[in-house]
């Protein structure tokens, strides 16, 4: 074998009902039409678009959230179809996810320690005082320290919560990591710091990260396969390199040409253009 | 004479724990027809001194300065009554979260003409034709349609669009942008940001952009302020600033960027000594 193949998508699609009152008639709505790829162990696949492209949609499929309409999700070489079969903790300890905003993603009223211990609770036989151990032991590893174990989310910063949201995805040990908008509700310097400590964690764990974004230049810096998606579809797939250099689709150069740019040539040049 | 000029002002706030100072003796000043961008990160201060001039700080806030002065009118010691004839007339702001921005009860027919009603002398069918007119050099299609419309019909694109054309409607002599694309999709900020530059081109107005992006910065800026925990760090023109930037939450700023990644990792803020300011 090859490469080794962590997660495959074939075909999958996802449709959402919705009726125009009790007995109005049903709209579908296909959020996703048919996506295929395949996710490399220890690798970083980027999903790149803009809203209501289907990237969180398919964000909740993957990660067991929601059932997919249409369409086969293998996980390591195993057909999973929640909408038959019930998730055992061991699959649901193979894939974990991190969402966009880390305010809204961490309840407020949990202190830090439950919130790390909870999925350990919920999915294993561990003893209280091994859940605590592994919770300060995480803490430690996303940049935290055991003195954060009992306080409340409103202590934190903004990267303090992501790194919280962090440890919590990596408390059951997944291999999959599903990374959704996770360093665009923060700031640039702690945006650099955030795709540091995923890039030291990624290497630490040998995990594999889908990365959902809509920052082009964050993609380029963090991933090893590009995906960009347009209504539902996949227009554009290919290595980094491959899809930043010579980009086929036309939505894909659309979204290469809107993204500010902040290099010194192109300054000049806008500044030459207006005069 | 500039368009506007602040010196040496101060804002603080009243909290539970004592004072807060948000901006610490800032002084800078725009021309007409110039474009700042002021740039800096949650709690530096860029929105606040902005929202000083326009007055519409919450009751907490106390305001120091040396001047603040637009066209040589004084803002701070001047009657509310005058200051309202200024403020959405020859001042003007737009803000980041468009649909929040609107008033959701009233159309956007309504919420358009009402400021024309305000600072105009135009009667009911001429304020009608110039808001069409608005819309349509905002880019809305449709724009006796658009009229009709509410804000949670309309994107969130569109809505930025209007409060644009709500914002130039009385020809603004200087327009504050806070933030007006972080909520939109990048080609939706590319159209709006085009736009902006463009209006601001055509009618010669001072445009303030206050922004965490370093690339809408690059896009759009004449001259540049820094700023970081309520100070200025740096003032320059924008091709200096990105090529030789002289104060090192500057240089910080510009290396935390990803496409400026030279090996494996980012550099952050807190690598750079900030002389004894610490890093967030």
């Amino acid at each position: 074998m090859a490469e080794d193949i962590i997660l495959e998508a074939r075909d999958l699609v996802r449709e959402y009902r919705s009726k125009e009152g009790m007995f109005g008639k049903v709209n579908v709505t296909r959020a996703l039409k048919g996506i295929s790829f395949k996710l490399e162990r220890g690798k970083t696949l980027a999903v790149v678009g803009e809203s209501g492209c289907g990237k969180s949609t398919l964000a909740r499929i993957l990660t067991l959230i929601d059932p997919a309409t249409d369409g086969d999700l293998l996980i390591e070489g195993k057909k999973i179809d929640i909408a038959k079969q019930k998730i055992t903790p061991d699959l649901r300890s193979k894939v974990q996810i991190v969402f966009q905003n880390p305010y809204g993603s961490l309840n407020p009223r949990q202190r830090i320690g439950d919130v790390l211990t909870e999925p350990l609770m919920l999915n294993t036989d561990l003893p209280a005082q091994e859940r605590r151990d592994k919770a300060m032991e995480m803490l430690v590893k996303v940049g935290l320290g055991p003195e954060h174990f009992n306080r409340y989310p409103h202590m934190f910063s903004g990267g303090q919560r992501q790194r919280v949201a962090i440890a919590r995805a990596l408390m059951l040990n997944p291999k999959l990591l599903i990374l959704d908008e996770p360093v665009s509700a923060l700031d640039l310097s702690v945006q650099a710091q955030i795709l540091n400590l995923l890039a030291d964690l990624q290497e630490e764990f040998n995990l594999t990260y889908l990365f959902i974004s809509h920052d082009l230049s964050v993609v380029r810096y963090i991933a090893d396969k590009v995906m960009v998606m347009y209504f539902g579809e996949v227009v554009e797939y290919g290595t980094r390199d491959e899809v930043f250099d010579n980009p086929q689709h036309e939505y894909t150069k659309t979204l290469f040409n809107a993204t500010p740019r902040a290099d010194i040539a192109h300054i000049k040049e806008r500044l030459a253009r207006t005069g | 004479m500039a368009l506007l000029e602040i010196e040496n002002l101060t804002v603080e706030f009243d909290t539970v724990t004592g004072r807060f100072r948000a901006l610490d003796n800032v002084s800078y000043s725009i021309e007409v027809g110039e474009v700042l961008a002021i740039v800096g990160e949650s709690g530096s201060g860029k929105s606040v001194a902005m929202l000083a001039v326009m007055g519409l700080l919450a009751s907490n806030g106390h305001i120091q300065a040396d001047r603040v002065e637009f066209e040589g009118m004084d803002l701070l010691n001047m009657s509310r009554r005058k200051r309202r004839k200024v403020i959405g007339k020859d001042i003007s702001m737009i803000f980041q979260e468009p649909i929040a921005s609107l008033n959701p009860c009233f159309t956007v027919g309504f919420q358009i003409e009402e400021t024309l009603k305000e600072h105009t002398s135009l009667d009911r069918k001429q304020r009608k034709a110039r808001a069409i007119e608005l819309l349509n050099s905002v880019g809305m299609p449709e724009p006796e349609k658009t009229l009709k419309k509410f804000p949670h019909q309309m994107s969130g694109g569109q809505c930025q669009r209007v409060m644009i054309a709500m914002a130039i409607a009385c020809e603004p002599k200087l327009l504050i942008a806070d933030e007006p694309t972080t909520a939109l999709d990048v080609t939706i900020q590319k159209q709006i940001l085009d736009l902006l530059m463009d209006l601001q081109a055509k009618s010669g107005m001072g445009l303030i952009m206050i922004t965490h992006d370093m690339g809408v910065v690059a896009e759009t800026a004449d001259r540049v302020v820094v700023q970081y925990k309520g100070k200025k760090m740096e003032e320059a023109d924008v091709l200096s600033l990105f090529e030789n930037p002289q104060n090192p939450y500057t240089k910080a700023l510009l290396s935390a960027l990803p496409e400026n990644a030279t090996g494996d990792r980012l550099p952050t803020v807190s690598d750079y000594h900030m002389n004894g300011e610490g890093a967030a």
